[in-house]
């Protein structure tokens, strides 16, 4: 392992390689990606894999079409094939207020330039047949929302990091980060210290600790959320189905297994991440209702991971106040892998000292302080 | 065996794409599970799980004993929506 580099990032996940990635294809080469167990073992690999543009913030939904269109040209440019599929997303309205919310939202999406518009019932069940669709009163549809395999993504990152130069510490935990006046100075892991002035927090719900190190209190909660996967069954939908109401989303996976999960507004913060009964037995009955014809497919496995919640659904990026040398690619509460690509890039050229071509001010950490945030209420 | 041995039935993994994934550097279960697939199909691993685990330690020259098998996960057997969502009412961690 190098005992000195440009810059050490802490996390093997989406977030980490891609930055690795895209600093590297930048010429700022002479990076260390530290990652505590094997790459995707974290938040990115337990996600669900949906791509989704469709946001009630400016924010979330800028970065995350800017998201889709690299996405869309991930595979020609690492060489690698990450799945990256567009079957869509549906978002069931069932309550006036959830109507009244979505309309605001689409008109903020399509003046972006979303493709996203509202369809009735009977569409849903087309798009998604076997839907039960009673008691819903509308849809939002975004075809080019979609799906890709986190596992392969981060791998795909980080084969062509290591090409450009970077290196990549597996199975090495970060044990402290030293500070000299004010400044970062080195981190020191299980297998020695490695002197650098620049330190990214890329770590997922561990960024909160991180960060104590040298005395930065993130508003991170890491909070866990499960998610469970049928046998493969007849593919017959391509498209992800969202309820907020329910708290669930699921798609049908492309091998057939149909992956499902729902936000537990009763889980308490931690770092618990086994799985519960109460989920598979909740879970159950949710999908059940919504799609009853699944009623004899089994339940092959469940899981669970963390998400690392802010105040306002919206990541931290960039550097922080008090500590120079420590920048900040986290909070992403469950949406890091669907916005890694745009968020990623933003982050290199930050780094690089270019001007930015996505402004990122508002994902700052210090709109904490303010008292003046706006929650992205789009979230399971 | 040869390369074309099945080795995971469930998602067809071959014997010669292990061994094309530990020379690749994938060497934990865990890993193995998420690049090939071996162990997320129907049997979840229980059939494949130390197969995979011995070729692991055959190729990297450890003890078969220090290779973990993958983290064994809920349901202990594929099952029925119909019958997870009937099941009594009680909490367990």
């Amino acid at each position: 392992m190098k005992r000195r580099a440009d810059a050490v990032i802490i996390g093997g996940g989406v977030s980490g390689c891609g930055l690795a990635y895209c600093l590297a294809k930048r010429g700022f080469k002479d990076v260390v990606v530290l990652e505590r167990e094997y790459l995707a073992s974290g938040a990115t690999g337990r996600c669900g894999g949906g791509i989704r543009q469709q946001w009630s913030t400016e924010e979330n939904t800028k970065l995350a079409m800017e998201s889709v269109r690299l996405f869309g040209q991930l595979d020609e440019e690492l060489e690698y094939e990450t799945e990256f599929e567009q079957g869509g997303y549906l978002i069931l309205a069932y309550t006036d207020q959830e109507v009244e919310q979505y309309k605001k939202n689409v008109a903020m999406q399509q003046k972006l330039g979303l493709d996203v518009r509202f369809i009735d019932p009977k569409e849903a069940r087309e798009i998604a047949p076997h839907l039960n669709t009673e008691g819903v009163l509308c849809a939002t549809y975004c075809p080019s929302d979609g799906s890709a395999n986190p596992f392969y993504v981060t791998q795909a990152y980080a084969e062509a990091a290591k090409c450009l130069g970077v290196q990549i510490e597996l199975y090495t935990p970060v044990t402290n980060i030293e500070k000299r006046g004010g400044r970062i100075a080195s981190v020191v892991t299980s297998r020695g210290k490695i002197e650098t002035p620049l330190i990214v927090n890329a770590a997922g719900g561990d960024s909160v600790s991180l960060a104590k190190m040298v005395g930065v209190e993130l508003p991170i909660v890491p909070t866990r959320h499960e998610i469970m996967v049928t046998e493969q069954v007849e593919p017959f939908f391509t498209t992800m189905v969202i309820s907020f109401k329910h708290g669930v989303y699921f798609r049908q996976e492309k091998r057939g297994g149909i992956l499902m999960g729902y936000g537990d507004p009763d889980e308490r913060p931690g770092f618990d991440i086994t799985s519960s009964m109460k989920f598979l037995r909740t879970m159950s009955r949710k999908i059940l209702n919504l799609m009853p014809a699944l009623h004899r497919v089994k339940v092959v496995r469940q899981w669970g991971g963390l998400y690392d919640t802010t105040p306002d659904a919206l990541p931290i990026l960039g550097p922080v106040d008090g500590v120079e040398g420590f920048i900040q690619i986290n909070g992403f509460s469950g949406h890091g892998f669907m916005l890694a690509p745009k968020v990623v890039d933003l982050l290199a050229q930050l780094i690089t000292g270019e001007e930015l071509d996505l402004p990122i001010d508002r994902l700052h950490m210090d709109r904490f302080l303010t008292g003046e945030i706006s929650r992205d209420l789009s979230v399971v | 065996m040869t390369e074309d041995t099945i080795i995971c039935r469930c998602e067809d993994v071959t014997y010669g794409q292990v061994v094309e994934a530990i020379e690749q550097g994938f060497t934990t279960t865990e890993e193995m599970k998420r690049m090939l697939r071996c162990g997320m199909g129907a049997c979840q691993g229980r059939t494949c799980g130390r197969l995979i685990a011995q070729i692991i330690a055959a190729k990297t020259g450890t003890s078969l004993s220090q290779v973990p098998l993958p983290t064994s996960r809920p349901p202990a057997a594929p099952t029925e929506l119909a019958i997870l969502a009937g099941t009594p009412h009680e909490e367990t961690s």
